[in-house]
């Protein structure tokens, strides 16, 4: 009874969220294990799109700990995170497999 | 080298904790060390393949595959744990009297143990991937030989170290206690797979997030430290979590503790023969 209640309103906030589609997009570029740009401004408050497109050969994962995002971008790909909404802030992204290089930050405001 | 090391520690570090909790709980059970063994073996053969799969599961579900798939895999760890706990909670006081005797080795538990092995499996495929998918990256890049295997037998060797530290420091734990404590990081470490799991659902735009940095800690610890990624793994210990992380943490948390509890109060005594005359008839005709 419980579960299919909690079932039931996944399901519902499932759809609704699937209807919402006009979030705004912006797009991160790795290339040579460094991203472009290496800061991003995006608007605080709200959910967004961001794509993160891989020049490089080699996988990478774009990672951030600072707003809990993990997902593998492999060569000549891109992928799709949804991110959001944030406090206005400054929250650091990284890419896993080139720590070293592939570093930058968003900016929310 | 350093850095192949330092990623290849953070990834089996965090599959040996769960591999050696695993490990922990299952002791006493006959064949155990097959089984654990076995579930390492399938883990890296399915990381592999998951490596050599990752462009068809990247383009699943309209870009989300990835997503879907690792909410897929935690969340069937989580269900395996689940089950492991609740069938424990009905013969863990067996098991700890019987492993007091020399030799008895104790028969039952082989189909939890299944499921333990799936866990453990499970544990190493989600973390060798990345490693595979990162290894690739390297050779391409045109890594020598030396900092390919140096780092890797570094990373490897540390990893599984911290995870052997971890069980041998469970098994101080006097016999008395030792289950409920095992019992217990079990659940501890569903519940943090299962909003693991929801964090994933969430970045993939299927599941609402109903508040993200619900609270924020990452002052005092952050989840990038090598205290907060260990403890993350140990009771999904997250920063700043999402709402819908919370209820999936707190749902199955609440399940689980509920479920022991339900059915250890029902759990037949020891010696079948001394069971009470208002026991259930169905079974009493089975014999
Ligand atoms: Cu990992």
């Amino acid at each position: 009874m419980k579960l299919s209640l909690i079932a039931a309103t996944l399901l519902l906030s499932m759809t609704g969220t699937a209807v919402a589609r006009d979030l705004s997009t912006f797009t991160l570029v790795v290339k040579n294990h460094v991203y472009q740009p290496d800061e991003l401004k995006v608007p605080a408050g709200t959910k967004f799109k961001l794509i993160v497109r891989n020049e490089d050969p080699t996988p990478e994962e774009f990672e951030s700990t600072d707003f809990n995002r993990e997902k593998i971008v492999l060569p000549n790909s891109s992928i799709t995170v949804y991110v959001g909404p944030l406090r206005a802030g400054s929250y650091g992204f990284f890419g896993d497999f080139h720590q070293a290089t592939a570093q930058g930050r968003l900016i929310a405001e | 080298m350093l850095g192949v090391a330092l990623l290849v520690f953070r990834e089996v570090m965090e599959a040996a904790l769960i591999v050696s909790i695993v490990c922990a709980a299952t002791r006493g059970v006959a064949r155990r060390g097959w089984f654990v063994t076995a579930g390492i073996g399938l883990g890296i053969a399915g990381a592999l393949l998951v490596a050599m799969g990752a462009s068809l599961i990247a383009r699943l579900a309209s870009g989300s595959g990835q997503e879907i798939f690792n909410a897929c895999v935690l969340l069937s760890a989580v269900l395996m744990i689940g089950w492991h706990v609740v069938w424990m909670s009905r013969h863990g006081r067996e098991l700890a009297q019987h492993m007091g005797a020399v030799g008895s080795a104790v028969r039952a538990g082989s189909s939890s143990l299944t499921l333990l092995l799936a866990v453990v499996a499970i544990a190493v495929l989600r973390e060798g991937s990345e490693i595979v998918l990162f290894l690739y990256g390297m050779v391409i890049g045109g890594i020598g030989a030396v900092g390919l295997a140096g780092g890797i037998a570094l990373g490897v060797g540390s990893g599984a170290l911290l995870g052997f530290a971890l069980y041998f420091g469970l098994l101080r734990i006097p016999m008395k206690h030792f289950f409920t404590v095992t019992n217990g990081m079990l659940v501890l470490l569903a519940s943090g797979l299962a909003s693991t799991a929801a964090r994933f659902l969430v970045q993939g735009d299927l599941l609402p997030s109903w508040g993200t940095q619900v609270w924020d800690t990452s002052g005092l610890l952050s989840n990038g430290s090598l205290a907060g990624q260990t403890l993350g793994i140990l009771i999904g210990y997250d920063a700043h979590p999402s709402g819908i992380q919370l209820v999936f943490y707190a749902t199955t948390l609440l399940l689980l503790v509920v479920g022991m509890q339900r059915l250890s109060r029902t759990s037949p005594s020891p010696s079948p023969r001394m069971r009470s005359p208002l026991a259930d008839p169905a079974s009493e005709s089975l014999r």
